[in-house]
């Protein structure tokens, strides 16, 4: 099929971007999503233009590095069609011939732009340094079976630790808010007897740092949640909430 | 190019595997004791470099980082959460015995010699199969939420054909639930200072000064920035090659260069023919195919295989009757059936494949059919299994496998062999480790199912933190800074190349030509190879090789964010590895795991060892430029695992 590609093109972030529009004549709807920026590059190097850049790497769902924008939904996802998925995994038959496809980075502040359509989400990185994890070092630990964990806590645990940081959260909330993201690994450490001594500095901290990088705030809107490719639930959110009200009870302050 | 078997100049004797004196159950209490300690006040005064920040490299650079050793970790990710031990589905071995149905460290460690078809070295594996209880503890205590039991003890399950129950498992993401679990570690000890990290950083040469792993050369991939790294020792825990295939399922960015680079530099390569193909993957839709899917091997239980039996059907799968379906697994091995190992379900597909049986618009790939365990388990028995499976397939090829069979073929998943590393994981340059799927330590000729997790979490928090401590305490090295000679050279090399690759301006992407090598080697040192195959791709390679410097078109620049130029500098290390590859197959005329020459086989089509002429490692050695590389060879002796043939009829 025939297809219009409207491309962000920018060439670092200190300049200026626009948008930039490129043909493609001949896209196999059998093809994926990124299989077909694939071809356009192939075309773009062929008449000696430059290629676009675009992160991705296992195409597969879930190293959660792509990260695009297609037609203003993170993901380019259209849940009637098809379910949960990252823009790796989107095939071309999802698309109608003669279509005009607008391709975008994250937008937030918190993700600066680095090149066309990447940018750092080193962001994502300093909230977990920040708190989001057991302090145990190797080979301290006991038994792993030694303190049993109900089956519902567990399955809660990994229903938040299925994240895979893309930052599509962030790039639909309208305020660029990572409570998402944040508050799914809280609500991994959580709900598990391990994670129970941090708790409440984990929160404040996290939270604290995802505040620092220039996060909005939550106002639920629910744009996260919708375009999440690992189905996280708000719930995690509220939950983070109320863990930062006990933890103000308390009076914990951030150290980070 | 007939005798070329001849002109390998083969050494024996040159490789000392370290491993220390006694029964193989006290070999490593005994070396822990025995292995030369740091002071702990001093361990901040040693540098140590880690390349990879998957399971090996995660795991190693936070507990070096934990001990007090300064680290520093490079990756070319943007995060070190998304290095591709994400992928990995099925879950992790141990020998916990929970489940009390006889497994023991014994046998983990016997079970996995076997699996490795008697290639690999007994001391490491036995290392392996004690520390994997570890690996489990440490995991849980971190936060990874492995399925539980409703009494809230952890699950296990039988995984590939094993005999008992010892894999542990987080949904069907074990793979990144244990990658978050060390990243989550690493997180920490760059909060706490002790590990720095860098990522969108590749490594593109390692410095070696008076015969010690000093440091590595590295491009920043933002600003394209070229710098030097200088340190006591470093570790290489930078995966496999699958992706010399083109078409595997490593991630796009997997790539040899790290090692290759080491190699050059005097690191021995070790059974780099043994590699890993999987039985069930998507097969390629087309010309604009990536990469491939797996689907989890767990499928097996419950599909059953086919193809038309007759090579023109062109009938709909769900039109062909009974009787003329070929379930060819079923017939040819009754016991096992569908369940056969992961090598001989691969082969038998190629081979129904290839005699014009094949399925879908392509003809590449053989029917997964649910239909009879739907009839007799109902559809919702197969969703709650497999639901997340089916969703995926179909989101992919927009087929339904609930109502038609799914497609699917082999593909590349896992490469056993790697950089030959000792006991201590120490390649052949003192101060340079390898780690993980990088080494070739410990899955000889084949790999278990859910080992391989095991080994490169057991490689970075419970192996290398404490030979790392030896080497470190023993080392002497001199003061070095930036401006040494050695360092000068490499920089200078990897600028060279850089500039040469941006001013062929030829008429072939970079991409165009990986998938002509990657055709090359699938075709020829793929599933089956021949005598004659392997001759044809140590033909073709240096071939394209050559076409490839005159005519590759780099877009772009050097100081840029340039994905051309970085998927151009590892294309032309596969272009080179593959040939030694190539060699490796070529000269191993046995069949042994992974690696199956048609020439030997049983009367059954088994994959036939040659024990007396071939139960050995080997280790190439770079030689110079346009030289054949040296072949040393590291004895093996099995003092606790009987050798038998494999049989699953």
């Amino acid at each position: 099929m025939k297809l219009t590609l409207r491309v962000w093109r920018q060439k670092n972030s200190n300049t200026q971007g626009q948008l930039e529009d490129h043909q493609l004549d001949d896209v196999s709807p059998d093809s994926s999503f990124l299989e077909m920026i694939d071809d356009l590059n192939e075309k773009l190097t062929n008449e000696g233009k430059e290629p676009i850049a675009f992160d991705h790497d296992c195409r597969e769902g879930i190293c959660g590095m792509c990260s695009l924008v297609v037609n203003g939904v993170a993901h380019g996802q259209d849940r009637e069609l098809i379910k949960a998925v990252t823009i790796c995994q989107l095939h071309m038959r999802n698309f109608h011939g003669g279509e005009t496809i607008v391709l975008e980075p994250w937008r937030a502040k918190g993700f600066p732009i680095l090149k066309d359509l990447i940018v750092d989400r080193g962001a994502f990185d300093r909230i977990i340094q920040a708190g989001g994890f057991i302090s145990v070092g190797t080979g301290s630990a006991p038994d792993a079976n030694a303190s049993p964990i109900p089956k519902k806590n567990a399955d809660i645990a990994m229903d938040a630790a299925a994240c895979i940081g893309c930052g599509a959260c962030v790039a639909a909330c309208p305020n660029a808010s990572a409570m998402l993201f944040t508050s799914a690994k809280m609500g991994n450490l959580n709900h598990l007897p391990q994670g129970q001594t941090e708790r409440y500095q984990r929160v404040v901290n996290m939270v604290t740092q995802m505040d620092k990088e220039g996060f909005g705030a939550c106002t639920n809107m629910g744009e996260c949640e919708a375009v999440c490719p690992k189905e996280i639930n708000l719930d995690f959110i509220a939950q983070m909430n109320k863990d930062l009200i006990t933890a103000a009870l308390k009076g914990i302050g951030p150290t980070v | 190019m007939k005798n070329i078997i001849d002109q390998i100049k083969v050494v024996e004797g040159s490789l000392n595997s370290a491993v220390p004196e006694g029964r193989i159950q006290d070999v490593w209490d005994n070396h822990r004791f025995n292995m030369k300690l740091v002071n702990p006040a001093n361990k901040r005064k040693f540098n140590v470099i880690v390349v990879g920040s998957g399971l090996a490299g995660g795991a190693a650079a936070a507990t070096m980082g934990e001990l007090g050793y300064n680290v520093q970790c490079f990756f070319y990710q943007d995060s070190a959460r998304r290095a591709h031990s994400v992928a990995a589905q099925g879950g992790i071995n141990a020998a916990k015995n929970y489940q009390n149905d006889g497994d023991s460290i014994f046998r983990l460690f016997y079970d996995t010699v076997k699996g490795g078809d008697y290639r690999s070295r007994e001391a490491n594996v036995y290392r392996l199969a004690q520390v994997s209880n570890n690996i489990i503890d440490q995991c849980v205590a971190q936060g990874v939420p492995f399925a539980r039991e409703y009494g809230g003890a952890l699950d296990n399950r039988s995984f590939g054909g094993a005999q008992v129950s010892r894999t542990f498992y987080a949904r069907g993401q074990t793979g990144q639930q244990l990658l978050l679990g060390a990243y989550q570690a690493l997180s920490r000890q760059a909060a706490a200072g002790s590990v720095k990290l860098y990522p969108r950083t590749e490594m593109l040469d390692l410095i070696v000064i008076n015969g010690q792993a000093r440091g590595i050369v590295t491009r920043n991939m933002v600003t394209g920035e070229i710098k030097s790294y200088l340190a006591d020792a470093v570790v290489l825990a930078t995966g496999g090659y699958g992706n010399l295939y083109y078409l595997s399922t490593n991630a796009m960015g997997c790539n040899v260069t790290a090692s290759w680079r080491a190699y050059k530099r005097g690191a021995f390569f070790a059974n780099p023919c043994y590699v890993q193909i999987h039985p069930t993957c998507i097969p390629p839709a087309g010309e604009h195919q990536s990469k491939l899917t797996l689907m989890s091997e767990s499928l097996r239980n419950d599909g059953r295989i086919w193809v038309p039996r007759n090579p023109n059907d062109t009938r709909k799968a769900n039109d062909i009757p009974e009787a003329e379906r070929y379930y060819y697994l079923e017939e040819k091995y009754p016991s096992f059936g569908n369940l056969v190992p992961r090598d001989v379900a691969s082969r038998n597909a190629k081979t129904v494949v290839d005699e014009g049986h094949g399925v879908g618009e392509l003809k590449n790939g053989v029917y997964l059919d649910f239909a009879e365990s739907i009839g007799r388990l109902g559809a919702h028995i197969i969703k709650e299994r497999y639901g997340n499976l089916f969703d995926m397939y179909t989101s992919i090829t927009g087929e339904d496998p609930y109502k038609v069979p799914m497609r699917i073929y082999p593909a590349i998943h896992y490469t056993m062999g790697g950089t030959w590393v000792d006991y201590n994981l120490q390649t052949t340059i003192p101060g340079l480790f390898s780690i993980g799927e990088a080494n070739f330590s410990d899955h000889g000729a084949n790999r278990l199912g859910a080992s391989a997790l095991m080994q490169g979490l057991a490689d970075g928090y419970f192996v290398i933190p404490y030979t790392m401590g030896n080497y470190l305490a023993q080392a002497k090295s001199e003061k070095v800074d930036t401006n040494h000679p050695a360092v000068r050279e490499a920089e200078a090399g990897v600028n060279e190349r850089m500039k040469k690759l941006l001013s062929i301006n030829g008429k072939r992407s970079v991409s165009s030509f990986h998938r002509e090598l990657g055709r090359v080697i699938w075709d020829n040192v793929g599933m089956a190879r021949t005598d004659a195959g392997l001759r044809t791709a140590l033909k073709r390679i240096p071939e394209i090789r050559a076409e490839f410097w005159e005519n590759v078109r780099v877009p772009g620049s050097a100081d840029d964010l340039n994905q051309s130029l970085e998927m151009a500098g590892r294309v032309v290390d596969f272009l080179e590895f593959g040939e030694v590859m190539a060699l490796d197959a070529l000269h191993r005329a046995e069949s042994c795991g992974g690696h199956f020459r048609e020439e030997s086989q049983t009367e059954e089509g088994e994959a036939l060892r040659d024990d007396e002429n071939f139960a050995y490692t080997a280790a190439w050695e770079y030689a110079g430029e346009g030289k054949m590389p040296i072949l040393n060879k590291e004895p093996l002796t099995f003092e606790y695992v009987k050798l038998t043939q494999r049989s699953y009829k």
